[in-house]
């Protein structure tokens, strides 16, 4: 492996310092060691890149991946997943707790990080459990999990039924200053369904989840965050009425942060025609309207990070009538083409991108990344945003190969990713 | 949608999934056909050498049991399988059920499952040639009901144009209310209305081209075809309904409330009814109900589905030109 790299005239994308120019980086012994408009002495780098025409940002953070181990190997391995990650252009990412044993104690968190070091993929953070077994009962020993080295809690998609133990798990987090990562969505209310509850979960009679399964939940989310002044992000938003909860918390000032799963960005209920399994998320894929709010929220920012959400499945978790199929998109590999094609829709600017999908997701877990300034760990991803290719399950890497995208044509990917 | 799947390139019917994106014209192929079947009569030769498997996972007498005699009268092979749920949770997925079968030299399944959309989860793995027929998945779709009530109707009252179809009670977990839905529409029918209490009526019906009444004599009101739903009374009280002596009270067809409608109204039930709660006992055999009609058309009607699918042209119009004569024109 070569110690030292310049990439020369490579667009830099520089979010932390809200920049956009092109220029020269140098890296050498794992950080960034130069940087400028003018040409470096060649000779001092191992290699040097002819970085025309390609972008160069700091690597991505993805929130929420599913890497299947410990407990399910059948549908991923820590090799598999984090070396999937990587090769997209994904430096680090975020494992939430509900593992099989659960993430809830420090031995889980010692052995999952032993496992991810021998990977040698993307770097793994952990949220640990909020709760016993995330069974919503007894507070998790957080403030074991935080020494561990655990980056958040969340109770994943389990639910905290009794909103006392809810507050008192906040303040018990932010007392320690740990952020509790929350996906909202209320069990009561959701109901065992597997469709957004409209006009085509009605017409294919699928057991549908209402907007305020997820809207409700957010409310108590927020009001406990009124009363304790806790950290907490809202992962995988995926209405208009969540967008609406988040720019009025933001605007009161509330500590809240919020990510969006890159699918939401793209799909819609529609996309379940015809009982695509493929299409079977959870939470569910809602309307144009949802998604066009979701859009909007990125594009300003109020939404600071896009995520994976990844979750990869074996063929067969897939192959049965829509409800009984796992919910789930295998999304690591997506993660970027996806983000891309937001710039190519004039949804976003490449700079912009950058940030929604380093310094975004950096901020909710509380890591110094997203920049490119001198002395920065060499945490990098050079983007080729020209080449087209076609995503095919042949060459996933990743052993889940449960996406709706396949088959689809992107245009640009990573083509070279630095990790320390 | 999905009419890719259970059509093939040229039109024809491969499978019978849902009633959503049948034409017309093929709609009214099927009850031209099922005049054809009506009135009992000898075995015919049609499905001869065929084999049909009745793969139900979920439990059913009537609708069961309209399938094998219909099979039979056209000389197929048949098989009854009723598979407990249990079993296919032991390991053995679905596609395993459907392979093992499959491998039995099978011409037809006709399939009823509890999860929405499993007949299309069969349609798209069976081997080509097998054909599915949807006997009711989940809350999705019943086709063969549908087309027996419209069966029904055309006997009374063949002008669907004109017509104003009441269709009352859990709409929200109605396979046979969604396919109705769609035969109307497709069919012309003038008004279709779905009448209940808000919490049995699914969110965005009126996507579907229907009017939503919560209040049953304002949605009777101009009817000319009432088909009632059967109530699931076990999951229903407490859940959606505080009692069925409620819903009798505000839902239920009765005898007072009949004398107050058309005196050529139909009234339409799949079975089995549950007396006093969606329906009078009185009214059930009364003379505005074709309620036993519905099972006699039922087996000519799936007949009919069974013959375009799987009958040879040639015997299919043999047949036609056999049973021609005993035809029974529309009344």
């Amino acid at each position: 492996m070569t110690t030292s790299v310049l990439i020369k005239n490579v667009r830099l994308l520089d979010p932390a310092a809200s920049s956009d120019e092109t220029g020269y980086l140098g890296i050498r012994a794992g950080r960034i060691d130069y940087r400028g408009s003018e040409a470096a002495p060649d000779s001092a780098y191992g290699e040097i890149i002819d970085g025309d025409g390609l972008w160069l940002m700091p690597g991505i953070v993805d929130l929420c991946a599913r890497l299947r181990e410990p407990g399910a190997t059948h549908k991923g391995t820590m090799r598999s997943e984090t070396n999937a990650a990587l090769a997209a252009g994904i430096t680090a990412l975020c494992l939430p707790p509900d593992t099989n044993p659960v993430i809830d104690n420090a031995a889980i968190v010692n052995r999952v990080n032993r496992i991810a070091k021998a990977a040698a993929g993307a770097y793994v953070h952990m949220l640990g459990a909020l709760t016993k077994g995330l069974a919503g009962e007894a507070l998790a020993e957080i403030s074991a999990l935080k020494a561990a080295g655990c980056a958040g809690v969340s109770n994943a998609l389990a639910p905290v039924a009794n909103p006392l133990i809810a507050r008192r798990a906040l303040e018990y987090a932010a007392s320690l200053g740990m952020t509790v990562h929350v996906v909202s969505l209320d069990a009561a209310l959701a109901n065992g369904g597997c469709a957004h509850e409209g006009a085509v979960a009605t017409r294919l009679g699928l057991p549908s989840i209402p907007i305020a399964a997820e809207a409700m939940a957010m409310r108590q989310w927020i009001s406990l965050v009124e009363d304790t002044g806790a950290r907490v992000h809202f992962g995988r938003l995926t209405s208009a009425r969540s967008v609406e909860l988040l720019t009025s918390a933001l605007n009161r000032g509330l500590p809240v942060t919020a990510d969006v799963a890159a699918h939401q960005l793209f799909l819609t209920d529609a996309d379940l025609e015809g009982f695509n399994a493929m299409a079977h998320v959870i939470p569910p894929l809602r309307t144009s309207t949802d998604r066009d709010a979701l859009r909007a929220a990125v594009r300003q920012g109020m939404i600071e990070s896009i995520c994976s959400d990844h979750q990869p499945h074996e063929a067969d978790a897939k192959i049965n009538p829509f409800a009984l199929t796992e919910p789930g998109i295998s999304g690591l590999e997506t993660l970027l083409p996806l983000s891309l094609r937001l710039i190519e829709e004039g949804l976003l600017t490449p700079l912009q991108m950058a940030a929604r999908l380093s310094l975004g997701p950096a901020r909710a877990l509380g890591l110094d990344h997203g920049s490119l300034a001198l002395g920065q760990n060499a945490d990098l991803v050079l983007i080729d945003p020209q080449t087209n290719w076609v995503l095919s399950s042949k060459e996933m890497l990743s052993v889940g190969h449960n996406t709706p995208f396949i088959g689809d044509t992107f245009h640009g990917r990573a083509v070279r990713v630095w990790r320390t | 949608m999905n009419s890719s799947l259970q059509l093939s390139a040229d039109g024809r019917l491969r499978h019978l999934l849902t009633v959503e994106g049948l034409s017309r014209g093929l709609i009214t192929q099927i009850l031209d056909e099922a005049t054809l079947y009506t009135g009992g009569g000898r075995k015919l030769p049609l499905l001869h050498g065929k084999t049909v498997v009745n793969l139900f996972f979920e439990p059913s007498t009537r609708t069961r049991t309209t399938f094998e005699l219909a099979a039979k009268r056209l000389s197929a092979d048949v098989l009854n399988i009723q598979v407990a749920a249990s079993s296919t949770t032991k390991g053995e997925t679905l596609l395993d059920t459907l392979k093992t079968l499959e491998a039995m030299q099978v011409d037809m399944f006709v399939i009823r499952h509890e999860a929405s959309g499993a007949a299309h989860f069969f349609a798209q793995h069976a081997a080509p040639g097998v054909a599915i027929l949807n006997a009711g998945d989940g809350r999705h779709a019943h086709p063969t009901q549908a087309l027996l009530d419209m069966y029904t109707i055309r006997q009374h009252k063949p002008d669907f144009t004109a017509l104003t179809v009441a269709i009352v009670g859990d709409v929200m977990h109605s396979r046979v209310a969604r396919s109705d839905i769609h035969a109307l529409r497709i069919l012309g029918a003038k008004e279709i209305r779905v009448v209940a209490p808000r919490t049995l009526i699914p969110s965005h019906i009126e996507a579907m081209g229907v009017t939503v009444f919560n209040e049953l004599d304002a949605g009777l009101q101009g009817a000319d075809v009432i088909i009632l739903l059967r109530l699931q009374k076990e999951r229903m009280v407490g859940a959606f309904l505080p009692s069925t002596g409620e819903f009798h009270r505000d839902f239920g067809l009765t005898r007072a409330r009949l004398a107050k409608l058309s005196p050529d109204v139909l009234v339409m039930h799949p079975g089995p009814i549950n007396r006093g709660v969606e329906i009078e006992g009185e009214v059930a055999y009364g003379e505005r109900s074709v309620i036993l009609e519905q099972v006699e058309h039922g087996i000519a009607v799936r007949m009919a589905v069974m013959g375009l699918i799987l009958g040879s042209e040639e015997l299919q119009h043999e047949n036609r030109r056999q049973r021609a004569p005993m035809n029974h024109a529309p009344r």
